[in-house]
């Protein structure tokens, strides 16, 4: 279908702080026990879309991952991993790989995105209008980001997950404008030319930006090249392109540039009635009706369409950039959206390796996970979490709605709760731990009590 | 033009019999009395409801018919059951007044035993006490199927039945010769009968309201498997039209000596089965039989007589599998009206897409067929639920669901080309419509796809090439039915492709078609198109007032010249929901200067007395001089008939078409439901939101009609402006042409 998936996988975000390391670059925090990264490579993988890049900031995390990939995808995706130097943001990973770019369109995707919306239906959309840009909005989840947000009180990504102001036509087609989250709190302005075109225009705060979005790849390389300052995706490019929807800058888009073709060859007069045949069955919309302004039968003014995609509210849908969102995520994985994980439950609906040794007394409830070889006490209770592989927990410990990595050891008497354990660490007797994200390799003293704490050793982050 | 010609009797039986009214009796067929149609109507009718979408021409001469009818206030029972009735000379033999004291278990007649369908129609008391006999007729079966669970067993026992029926046969009178209107009409109800049967198994539906009864009330019924025995010379041809196993009278005459059933169209009708015989056909008591189907050749028989039984009939449908090597049946099988539509070198192609292809006017509710179609199908399409009865055997399905999943593939569609997959996008987003737009996108696509196109090793280029255009073909048909010109452009492709010479190279024979699909759209559509303007011109003179409905390319580029060219007229727009298609055409005509009103469909008379010219598009002339357009052309064309303006219809001849169709029933599209029951912006009308959910409600969105050619003045097309009955010529002499380019 002459679609090529770039997938962006980030390096070593800054978001996630604690839980990130040297070791474990972004792309490979584990949901339910699997690196993020894997859940969109199945997707592509069932798409049938066989090819990707992907880009990784950062030389080290990009030769984990390529080496996590090659293993894993070795003989189903052909997967090529590309580093880009850090902090060149998401509009430079792809102005670095400019080169590689070749097909008629471009699929990005974040490589964080945990969903089961097919990216067909982005690409659909885009083909169908031929647009320059199509964006994957999906519905902010009831359960979701904001309410059970409350805990970890200095989540950047809060701030832009909360007010998102996303503005349709009426159709829910077309994208007429986009503020992202810095931005809400000064006035939002709406450019009257396309209010005006457009004649109805619905702002929707419940929409996230996925990060899921299909551009026409010459469109994108102009504008990647033509303004050098862009940063990111979400924030530069998208809304400079949803701006100039209007009053196109781009030199080459398609319809645009085939009728002012066809009028350059002007002797082949059935060529216009032709074009001009198909446009007037085809129901315009205001992008055509723009760009023939009142009178004129030839397009005075160059327009490019800017479309979303607005995924159902039944598919699960979630990024994980922010430690928020990995605790949901998890959560959901486990959980809700249990068939994303491909892994089967149990009738008590959780999954316990069958590696998986438990003391006696000890309860793991529903919608938890434990990973191979890991070990529990007696009496120790696991509730709403995932546990990975090669744990040792002992007796009397209480896990709640926590994720635990691989080779974590806890001793006995301890409280785990809302909280995130990352791979090394050990937690000594009757510690206390509510709502905290433990760093690789941190020591937890015995008896220690925190709450709502970030844990790590100390690292150059 | 301006000798208009004398209206004809509209009731020239051929346009009448769609279907729902009796047949006129010609005899006494008076002057047409406009005035008087509007009452007879609703007298007819008292409920006047369900059916109006679709009834073309108000009957006019119900005279005879009217005393019958008027007792059993079943308005959609009647005009099926009545050509039926008239043909088989036991005039309503179902209402026969004897029959109601027919002794049998009448007690144990009970309003469930109606298919709620009935009930709905219309109210059920009057049912109760109008089908006294349907309801035995059910009873009788029911209590049959109970008695008998073994199908084959009764074989023996039938022979003697069967013979003790002979007699009694033989003693009736033998039908009146049929005219060619008469078998279409008991085609249709034919039709409508099959439409009751659900699922492979025989169904024994009480017909004493024949098709209808089929039609309204089947699972009720006694439902029962049988084995049914078709063996009959010309089988091949015959499952075809097996279905239309026939029409009551013929098989109760034929059915006495022994089991030799003709079913067909008896005399040189379309229908060439001659003779089926069913083998063990046990009338047992009232109306139950059991045939015994040997080959999984369809066997429809719709219709039995039992002589003994006065005009008790039983409508049995077989649909056993059907060996998908027999292309014949899927071919002929709607095409009852138009036997002649494919025939001589087309038969090559033909039986290629038969492989890949479902029939483009397959019959959805043939379950056996659907499933099988569904199997090959790449779109998942969920059938729409709460169809209206009478369109069973279009294909409907939900809007929504299938966009979804047509989106979710868009990576996995394997085979289909991208040019392809936008435009059957398009077609199924409702971003391409109009028959011109549609068949150019589609042509352009195919350009696409074989300008990408290698042939694979060890393949030839004229078979892969004609078998990928069939998968596209099947792709773009789930997307949206075939119109007829994209079919024509199709047979003209496909005819180029296997034409080919062997020893031309793979970029000469792309290059060859490539072009030849450019003139193909440069001849037949784009200049076509100039040489109707000029022509429709010199039709236009100052001072007119041009009425035209909806939005048809051809006629918008007359207005067009014609505006250029100076002329001085007004234009009348005339549109509808859902589609409002008139909106876009107001827009571009407006922006050019000309001087437009618009209206809806519903102000049409008003209007209509200050036109002087109606030009309408066309989305397809047929070999009898219907025209087959956008719905609510013949709504227009009839208005403008009554009012003496002259119709003239824009058509390029690449849109006609060797078939005849006399309703807009057995071959249409249906749109998406949803659309009729929304009106946007417009919260305030919201009354039938949520239809789906209610059992009682079946929105009909119908998206072409035919307009009789008796309302038709004059076609211009790209060979002059002929008369509507000279289209056969024009389909005759340059019909082949365009597959010779």
């Amino acid at each position: 279908m002459d679609f090529q998936v770039v997938v962006l996988a980030g390096g070593f975000s800054k978001n996630l702080v604690p839980l990130v390391s040297k070791e474990v670059p972004k792309a490979l925090l584990p949901v339910a026990n699997q690196p993020v990264i894997l859940y969109v490579l199945e997707l592509l993988d069932q798409n049938d879309l066989k090819n990707a890049i992907v880009v990784v900031e950062g030389e080290s995390a990009a030769l984990l991952i390529s080496s996590w990939i090659s293993i894993n995808f070795v003989d189903r995706l052909h997967v090529e991993v590309i580093a880009v130097p850090e902090d060149v943001g998401t509009a430079g990973a792809l102005r670095a790989i400019d080169h590689r770019l070749t097909a008629k369109d471009i699929l990005v995707m974040s490589g964080d995105l945990v969903t089961e919306i097919p990216p067909g239906a982005v690409a659909a959309t885009h083909r169908r209008h031929d647009a320059v840009v199509t964006a994957m909005l999906c519905p902010v989840p009831v359960s979701g980001l904001s309410e059970s947000g409350s805990s970890s009180g200095k989540d950047k990504s809060k701030k832009t997950n909360r007010y998102n102001i996303v503005s349709l036509d009426p159709t829910k087609q077309f994208l007429l404008h986009i503020a992202a989250g810095a931005e809400v709190d000064k006035d939002v302005r709406a450019q009257k030319s396309i209010l005006r075109a457009v004649g109805m225009m619905e702002s929707r705060s419940d929409l996230i930006d996925t990060h899921m979005y299909a551009f026409k790849r010459s469109a994108l390389q102009d504008v990647l090249n033509q303004k050098e300052n862009f940063q990111s995706l979400r924030r530069d490019v998208l809304p400079y392109l949803v701006r100039s929807q209007l009053r196109s800058e781009l030199s080459s888009n398609g319809v645009q540039s085939d009728e002012n073709s066809n009028g350059q060859n002007g002797p082949q007069d059935s060529k216009i009635v032709l074009s001009q045949l198909l446009a007037n069955s085809s129901t315009p919309n205001f992008h055509e009706i723009y760009a023939l302004g009142l009178a004129g039968s030839a397009p005075m003014r160059k327009t490019h369409k800017c479309c979303v995609y607005v995924a159902n509210k039944s598919n699960y849908c979630a990024r994980m950039n922010s430690i928020q969102a990995f605790t949901d995520i998890n959560r959901d994985v486990v959980g809700e959206a249990s068939h994303l994980s491909g892994y089967t439950f149990s009738a008590q609906n959780n999954i316990i390796h069958p590696s998986a040794v438990l003391g006696s007394k000890t309860t793991v409830g529903p919608q938890c996970m434990l990973g191979e070889g890991s070990q529990m006490g007696d009496k120790s209770s696991v509730k709403k979490s995932v546990i990975g592989r090669h744990c040792r927990i002992g007796s009397n410990v209480k896990i709640v709605n926590s994720v635990v990595m691989n080779h974590v050891s806890i001793a006995d008497g301890c409280s785990i709760q809302g909280s995130i354990i990352c791979s090394n660490v050990q937690i000594q007797e009757r510690a206390v731990l509510k709502d905290c994200q433990v760093g690789a390799g941190f020591v937890v003293s015995a008896g220690g009590e925190y709450k709502g704490e970030a844990l790590a050793k100390k690292e150059k982050f | 033009m301006e000798s208009r010609r004398v209206p004809r009797t509209v009731s020239d039986p051929k346009v009448r019999q769609v279907g729902f009214f009796a047949p006129p009796d010609r005899s006494l067929s008076g002057p047409p009395d406009p005035a008087s149609s509007p009452p007879l109507l609703s007298n007819i009718s008292p409920s006047g409801n369900s059916l109006s979408p679709v009834m073309i021409p108000p009957p006019r001469h119900l005279s005879t018919d009217l005393p019958r009818h008027l007792p059993h206030p079943q308005p959609l029972l009647s005009p099926l059951r009545a050509p039926r009735a008239n043909e088989t000379s036991v005039p309503v033999g179902s209402y026969n007044p004897s029959e109601f004291s027919t002794p049998s278990g009448i007690a144990d007649f009970s309003e469930d035993q109606l298919s709620p369908r009935w009930g709905r129609k219309s109210s059920s008391g009057k049912f109760a006490t109008s089908l006294p006999s349907g309801g035995f007729g059910m009873a009788a079966a029911n209590k049959i199927s109970d008695a008998n669970s073994k199908p084959g067993v009764a074989d023996g026992g039938a022979d003697a039945e069967v013979q003790k029926e002979k007699g009694a046969a033989a003693g009736k009178p033998l039908k009146e010769k049929t005219t060619k209107a008469e078998r279409r009409a008991m085609q249709e109800a034919q039709r409508a009968a099959k439409a009751a049967t659900k699922g492979k198994y025989l169904v024994l539906s009480s017909s004493w309201n024949l098709s209808r009864g089929g039609c309204f009330g089947e699972e009720e019924t006694g439902r029962k498997t049988m084995g049914g025995c078709m063996n009959g010379s010309g089988e091949d041809r015959c499952s075809g039209k097996g279905r239309c196993g026939n029409c009551g009278g013929k098989t109760a005459g034929t059915y006495g000596t022994m089991c030799t059933v003709a079913i067909g169209g008896g005399d040189g009708g379309l229908d060439r089965v001659k003779g089926v015989k069913i083998a063990g056909g046990v009338p047992t008591g009232v109306g139950k039989f059991l045939l015994s189907c040997n080959k999984n050749s369809l066997c429809w028989v719709t219709e039995l007589h039992l002589p003994g039984e006065g005009s008790k009939t039983v409508g049995v449908n077989s649909a056993n599998a059907m060996k998908s090597a027999k292309p014949a049946p899927q071919k002929k099988d709607n095409s009852s009206v138009a036997a002649s539509e494919r025939k001589g070198g087309d038969r090559q192609t033909d039986k290629d897409r038969k492989k890949d292809v479902p029939h483009p006017r397959m019959q959805f509710d043939d379950e056996n067929r659907v499933e099988k179609a569904k199997k090959r199908s790449v779109v998942k399409q969920a059938e729409a639920r709460n169809r209206v009865e009478l369109f069973r055997h279009l294909p409907q399905y939900e809007h929504g669901a299938r966009l979804t999943d047509l989106e979710s593939k868009f990576f996995q569609l394997g085979p289909v080309h991208p040019a392809v997959y936008k435009v059957g996008f398009r077609y199924l987003t409702g971003d391409i419509s109009g028959g011109n737009a549609r068949c150019i996108a589609m042509l352009q696509a195919f350009q696409e796809s074989i300008k990408d196109y290698s042939t694979p090793p060890e393949k030839t280029l004229i078979r892969d090439l004609t078998s990928k255009i069939n998968c596209y073909v099947s792709f773009l048909i789930e997307c949206r039915p075939l119109s007829i010109s994209m079919g024509n452009a199709i047979r003209f492709l496909k005819r180029r492709i296997t034409s080919l010479p062997l020893n031309l190279s793979e970029s000469e024979a792309i290059t060859s078609l490539v072009s030849d699909i450019d003139r193909f759209i440069n001849e037949k559509i784009i200049l076509a198109d100039n040489v109707i303007v000029k022509h429709a011109v010199t039709k236009i003179r100052d001072g007119d007032v041009l009425l035209t409905y909806a939005s048809s390319s051809a006629v918008e580029m007359l207005l067009l010249h014609a505006h250029e060219l100076g002329k001085r007229f007004r234009v009348v727009i005339v549109d509808s929901r859902p589609k409002l298609e008139g909106k876009m055409l107001l827009r571009r005509l407006v922006g050019k200067g000309i001087n437009c009103t618009y209206t809806h469909i519903n102000a049409v008379s008003y209007v209509m007395h200050e036109v002087t010219r109606v030009f309408l598009g066309a989305s397809s002339v047929l070999a009898n001089g219907t025209v087959y357009s956008r719905v609510g052309t013949a709504c227009v064309a009839m208005v403008a008939h009554q009012f003496r303006v002259p119709v003239l219809i824009c058509c390029e001849a690449y849109k006609f078409h060797e078939r005849v169709q006399l309703d807009s029933i057995c071959c249409n599209e249906l749109g998406d439901a949803e659309m009729v029951s929304r009106v946007t912006g417009r919260e305030d009308i919201n009354s039938l939101d949520g239809w789906t959910s209610s059992e009682n409600l079946q929105p009909l969105n119908l998206l072409y009609d035919a307009t009789p050619s008796d309302y038709v003045s004059m076609i211009i097309t790209d060979y002059g402006m002929i008369p509507p009955t000279s289209v056969p010529v024009i389909v005759r002499e340059y019909g082949r042409e365009y597959l010779l380019i």
